[in-house]
């Protein structure tokens, strides 16, 4: 009897764990999931439904301009926190003097919570005291800056306040990859009668596909899920405008109870990051074995 | 060689000389540019903060206090000391604190313990294990959202701190996990065997060989639950409202809140201190801050 509890002791140890996750991330999933088949208002109802509510999402107009809007701040959060991410890596890379200080004033931002940035960015983009006022003083008399409360280009500040929050944090894992790669390589190119340029571009930047990999798979993965940065600097607006899925995801449970549009809309979200956290998953297991 | 190619080569050797100069002048004038970039909210936030009301209407985002006036600092973290309708943040600032000493510690505490299992211990399908615990880092936690308020209604801590306490250490454990699991993999096996042959048993080879020489990665750790659950609004704001509301969901109300005039240097005092603890630990322990960030870093 003491014999068998001693040679089980590791798996008793482990049932907690596997048990917790278990029930609160699959199980809870799975009732997500469920739910979001059934008609559920306020209170869940277990009778199915169908895929009404699904039908009904994608009919829904600000679901639509959630995706958009996910769609557009996607791009443009990916794409210009990957090219400051590089360019500071780099040039970080080339024996500078105060690398210490400067990496740790790029990287401070991920220390901070969404919303504080969020706080702060929207006293910045403030229409009338903020940046504003600050080109008006500088001589800019007709400088105008109102992106805060302007429909077509609200959805920008939450970009700005984004690529603030999370470049630096690319710049780090450039940074850790460039640092791997060995100095002969960069020797032996120059030796060779290639430009600096050309050693990066050619060479370096090429070698640096899994970085690019993973820097996109989390800057997927924070813009899918983007909520707070929302919540801060505009909760949705101006009007719904700025709305994302996970502000439709809660509004649509909490504030309106359609519970089941709600998990339907948790649902395409589970979905997007799966179709991009799956494939990274597999690909670094891969490699694992491999090694 | 020569006079002649020696003095061309002497030349092309010049320019480099110059080409490099200007290019490291490039080099530093565009780090510097960008440390402006990420330092400038920060320089704002602060500036602001100990402004007078009239300063900042009069001045701009650059401008200085004409003195330092802590009395939105005061106002933010005390309030104004009238009854209904006073938001500051002391009260919530321990409401944080009290939600991630607990957390952070459980979280730990269990991660430590499966990496253990998971590395030391190791059965047949233990890397299916480690593989199901591990999606747990990159769900969107609105697929869950919806479950867990209710059965927080149904065990009776909604909108508590216990609540909350309960959440972060669930959803903590498959990053923990993977810190303590890939810190554990790379200490030798042969320590464990030893061990054994002297006759320590699970939980001995657990507290006396690995705890003591898991320093690094239990700050890795600590430092990490430490950040997101403090940074945390989804669950705060779902799952507790009112007084046993965390403080980013109580900065988050105050600066909402459309009662009376805005007071921006008030809002800045209190994004100041909601994000002190955070920062600290960064500036302290940056090093450690950033290898969980790297090694952990899929969470939004």
């Amino acid at each position: 009897m003491f014999k068998s509890l001693e040679k089980n002791l590791p798996k008793i140890v482990l049932a907690p764990s596997v048990g917790l996750i278990s029930w609160f991330v699959y199980g809870f999933i799975l009732w997500t999931f469920y739910i979001s088949f059934t008609n559920s208002k306020i209170l869940p109802r277990y009778e199915l439904w169908g895929v009404g509510q699904y039908a009904k999402l994608w009919g829904t107009r600000k679901w639509l301009i959630a995706v958009d809007n996910l769609l557009i701040f996607t791009v443009l959060f990916l794409v210009i926190c990957i090219v400051i991410g590089v360019v500071l890596a780099i040039f970080l890379d080339q024996k500078i003097r105060t690398e210490g200080i400067l990496r740790t004033i790029y990287l401070y931002p991920m220390a901070l919570s969404f919303i504080v940035t969020g706080t702060a960015w929207k006293w910045i983009l403030n229409p009338t005291l903020g940046i504003e006022k600050l080109f008006v003083d500088m001589g800019f008399e007709n400088f105008t800056f109102d992106w805060l409360v302007n429909r077509d280009m609200a959805i920008y500040t939450i970009v700005i306040a984004g690529v603030w929050q999370s470049s630096g944090f690319v710049m780090a894992l450039f940074l850790a990859g460039l640092r791997s790669i060995e100095d002969e390589i960069v020797k032996a190119a120059k030796i060779d009668g290639a430009s600096l340029f050309t050693v990066y571009w050619k060479i370096i930047i090429p070698m640096m596909r899994p970085v690019f990999f993973t820097s996109f798979v989390v800057l997927v993965h924070i813009s899918i899920k983007s909520y707070d940065l929302i919540v801060a600097l505009t909760q949705g607006g101006p009007g719904i405008s700025t709305t994302m899925p996970a502000l439709f995801m809660t509004q649509t449970a909490f504030h309106k109870s359609q519970v089941a549009l709600s998990a339907a809309s948790a649902m395409m979200m589970f979905m997007a990051v799966a179709a991009v956290i799956i494939p990274y998953l597999y690909s670094e297991l891969r490699r694992e074995n491999v090694s | 060689m020569s006079a002649s190619t020696n003095i061309s080569y002497q030349k092309l050797e010049d320019r480099s000389r110059i080409t490099n100069l200007l290019l490291r002048w490039f080099l530093y004038f565009v780090l510097v540019l960008f440390a402006f970039y990420f330092i400038f909210p920060l320089y704002v936030m602060l500036v602001t903060s100990f402004k007078t009301m009239e300063e900042i209407r009069q001045g701009n985002l650059l401008t200085l206090p004409g003195q330092l006036n802590i009395e939105s600092w005061a106002v933010a973290w005390g309030g104004r000391g009238y009854g209904a309708g006073d938001t500051y943040l002391r009260p919530y600032f321990w409401n944080s604190i009290k939600m991630v000493v607990p957390a952070t510690f459980f979280s730990t505490f269990i991660g430590a313990m499966t990496g253990y299992v998971l590395t030391k211990w190791r059965f047949k399908g233990d890397s299916w294990v480690f593989l199901f615990l591990l999606f747990g880092c990159f769900i969107p936690y609105q697929a869950i959202l919806l479950p867990m308020a209710r059965t927080l209604g149904i065990l009776g801590i909604s909108n508590s701190i216990l609540g909350l306490v309960v959440v972060h250490s669930i959803y903590g454990i498959p990053f923990t996990t993977l810190f303590f699991r890939n810190y554990y993999v790379s200490i030798p096996n042969e320590l464990i065997k030893a061990a054994r042959i002297d006759g320590a048993g699970f939980f001995k080879i657990f507290f006396k060989i690995l705890i003591p020489i898991s320093a690094p990665i239990i700050v890795v750790t600590v430092i990490w639950q430490f950040t997101q659950i403090w940074n945390d609004f989804l669950f705060g704001a779902t799952f507790s409202f009112g007084t046993a509301a965390p403080i980013q969901v109580a900065l988050n109300n105050m600066v909402l809140s459309s009662t009376s005039v805005k007071e921006y240097n008030v809002d800045m005092a209190s994004a100041i201190i909601a994000g002190f603890p955070t920062l600290i630990v960064y500036v302290l322990a940056g090093k450690y801050f950033i290898r969980g960030l790297t090694s952990g870093a899929v969470k939004g």
